[in-house]
């Protein structure tokens, strides 16, 4: 589905990618975990076409998307949900859902679908998108991408800074996606989180792969990651 | 009492002015992140081509007000094409200096071939008196430009808040990096933007007219109280840029008559006051600011 090779990523002199190759195949779930600054959200914003200073190739469903703009990688299926939620203030919840163009109409969720999932989204439908709370931010933010039809989702750190039952809600929102058949490259500090909704890991550090680990190694090596990311 | 009314809508009116052509300054910023400093030159040349028109083919003042508008957007449209757009993905502050440059090559160019004494209109009959309401004398010019400048910022506001471009409008004012990411391709709707925040000046420029002189030089020292109104507003702010600039109007109103001398500088200080207390302006976000 997904395929990033040999990604060097700059800001200025500074590299903050270096021959990053992540692969994801059709319906897998992968995280990227790392510590803070490792190059995650780097790695994401250049996926989507956000990041200009780049080397290497990011190839979708087997055409190279490396030279397109970031509207149009959305249009062929990417939906990037930002690690600050990206929710505008100046729309409504339901002007933020319909903002972007449905570039899938076979797989995008209905209006009434996406309330149906998230009452809270209907029953705010006109106060503006930044009046929610955190929670509901970042689930407007996801049934945003979901609505378009996408067929694969850039998960920014979706549960940072929630409470656990909201997390829980992520997560089975997640897994819910995940039974559709929709891929996910998903970026996440918790690493319970991450064991319990994905199939393969990358461990980011200093903008380098230091391992591909499938979810059976990575829950074997849970505590020593745990201690390595230093949460 | 009547006295301070007269003053009322003679800043009304006055701020009509500001309000319709920081309208289309904060359009322009909101999408294209572009500050025109060609707004005030653009007022000018909307005046300057409802003159010429009306002295050319005997164009009315009310088919001016739909005629002129049309002309500035192609004139948007042609200066977005030829100059802005290749310099819209460098600093802004190029096409900062563009407009700059640009403000210069129009004024010199009108006062080349229509000179500095001013262009004469022909005033329509219909707003050359004044309406009368019990004691109350109020100019009909002033009513009228003060009511027509209100129907244009609600239809305007009605753009914004009702119609899908309004919402890609908001929403890349806001977040124009993520508008993008979502899919929404705004650079389609760059130019067509820039125009209409042209032709808004213009039609400030078509309004004024019938009764200020219409000179080369109309526009310098517009385009100086108007960036007082933007950044008073909120710099993108829509809602801002309008009661900002009705609130300029009136201030440069009570000014002229209680305190000529001050009266410029009044509105300075009402800007300065704005940014200590808010710096993003009185509408604005702060993450923007
Ligand atoms: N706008 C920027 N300008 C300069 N350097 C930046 C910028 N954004 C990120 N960096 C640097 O690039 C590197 C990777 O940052 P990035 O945000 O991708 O990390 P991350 O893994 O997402 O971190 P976090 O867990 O904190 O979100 C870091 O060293 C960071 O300091
Ligand atoms: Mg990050």
């Amino acid at each position: 589905m997904l395929e990033v090779r040999g990604l060097d990523a700059f800001y200025g002199d500074a590299q903050a990618l270096h021959g990053v190759d992540v692969t994801v195949a059709p319906g897998e779930v992968v995280t990227l975990v790392g510590r803070n600054g490792a190059g995650k959200t780097t790695l994401l914003r250049s996926v989507m076409g956000l990041h200009s200073d780049v080397r290497g190739t990011v190839t979708l469903d087997g055409e190279d998307i490396t030279g397109l703009h970031p509207h149009q990688r959305a249009r062929r299926g990417l939906g990037w949900v930002q690690d600050d939620r990206g929710i505008y203030a100046s729309l409504s919840v339901e002007e933020n859902l319909t903002l972007p163009p449905v570039t899938d109409p076979g797989s995008a969720w209905s209006l009434s679908q996406v309330y149906d999932a998230f009452p809270v989204l209907a029953d705010r439908r006109r106060a503006p998108g930044t009046t929610l709370s955190g929670g509901e931010q970042q689930m407007l933010a996801v049934a945003r991408v979901l609505r378009t039809g996408a067929r694969m989702l850039l998960l920014d750190e979706p549960s940072e800074g929630l409470a656990p039952v909201i997390v829980q809600r992520i997560r089975d929102i997640l897994l819910e996606v995940k039974a559709r058949g929709t891929t996910v490259l998903l970026v996440e500090q918790n690493v319970k989180f991450a064991a319990t909704v994905a199939d393969r890991h990358y461990v980011l550090a200093e903008g380098s792969v230091a391992a591909d680990l499938d979810n059976a190694e990575f829950t074997a090596r849970q505590s020593e990651l745990l201690e390595y990311l230093g949460i | 009492m009547n006295e301070i009314l007269q003053y009322t809508l003679q800043g009304l009116a006055a701020g009509s002015f500001y309000a319709l052509a920081a309208l289309g300054l904060a359009i322009i910023f909101g999408v294209l992140g572009v500050v025109n400093f060609a707004h005030g030159a653009c007022y000018m040349l909307g005046a300057v081509v409802a003159a010429v028109l009306q002295d050319l083919l005997g164009l009315n003042f009310w088919l001016a007000l739909l005629v002129v508008p049309v002309v500035m957007f192609v004139f948007g449209v042609v200066i977005e094409r030829l100059l802005v757009s290749r310099l819209i993905a460098l600093d802004p502050l190029y096409n900062f200096l563009l407009t700059f440059g640009l403000t210069l090559l129009l004024v010199d160019l009108v006062k080349r071939q229509y000179g500095v004494s001013g262009l004469p209109y022909t005033r329509p009959d219909l707003l050359t008196g004044q309406i009368t309401l019990g004691a109350l004398r109020l100019p009909t010019y002033q009513v009228f430009v003060l009511a027509f400048s209100l129907l244009v910022c609600a239809a305007v506001w009605l753009l914004m808040t009702r119609t899908r471009i309004g919402m890609i409008v908001r929403a890349s004012t806001e977040k124009s990096e993520l508008t993008r990411a979502l899919g929404v391709d705004v650079n389609r709707w760059v130019t067509p933007v820039f125009g209409f925040g042209i032709a808004l000046a213009g039609l400030a420029g078509v309004l004024a007219a019938p009764f200020r002189a219409i000179t080369a030089d109309m526009g310098s020292s517009f385009i100086i109280i108007l960036f007082a109104v933007v950044v008073i507003g909120g710099l993108g702010s829509i809602v801002g840029a309008v009661v900002a600039g009705f609130i300029v109007g009136l201030v440069e109103a009570f000014g002229q008559a209680y305190a000529p001398a001050l009266s410029q500088i009044a509105i300075f200080v009402l800007m300065a006051l704005v940014i200590l207390v808010r710096p993003a302006g009185l509408f604005g976000r702060e993450e923007n600011a």
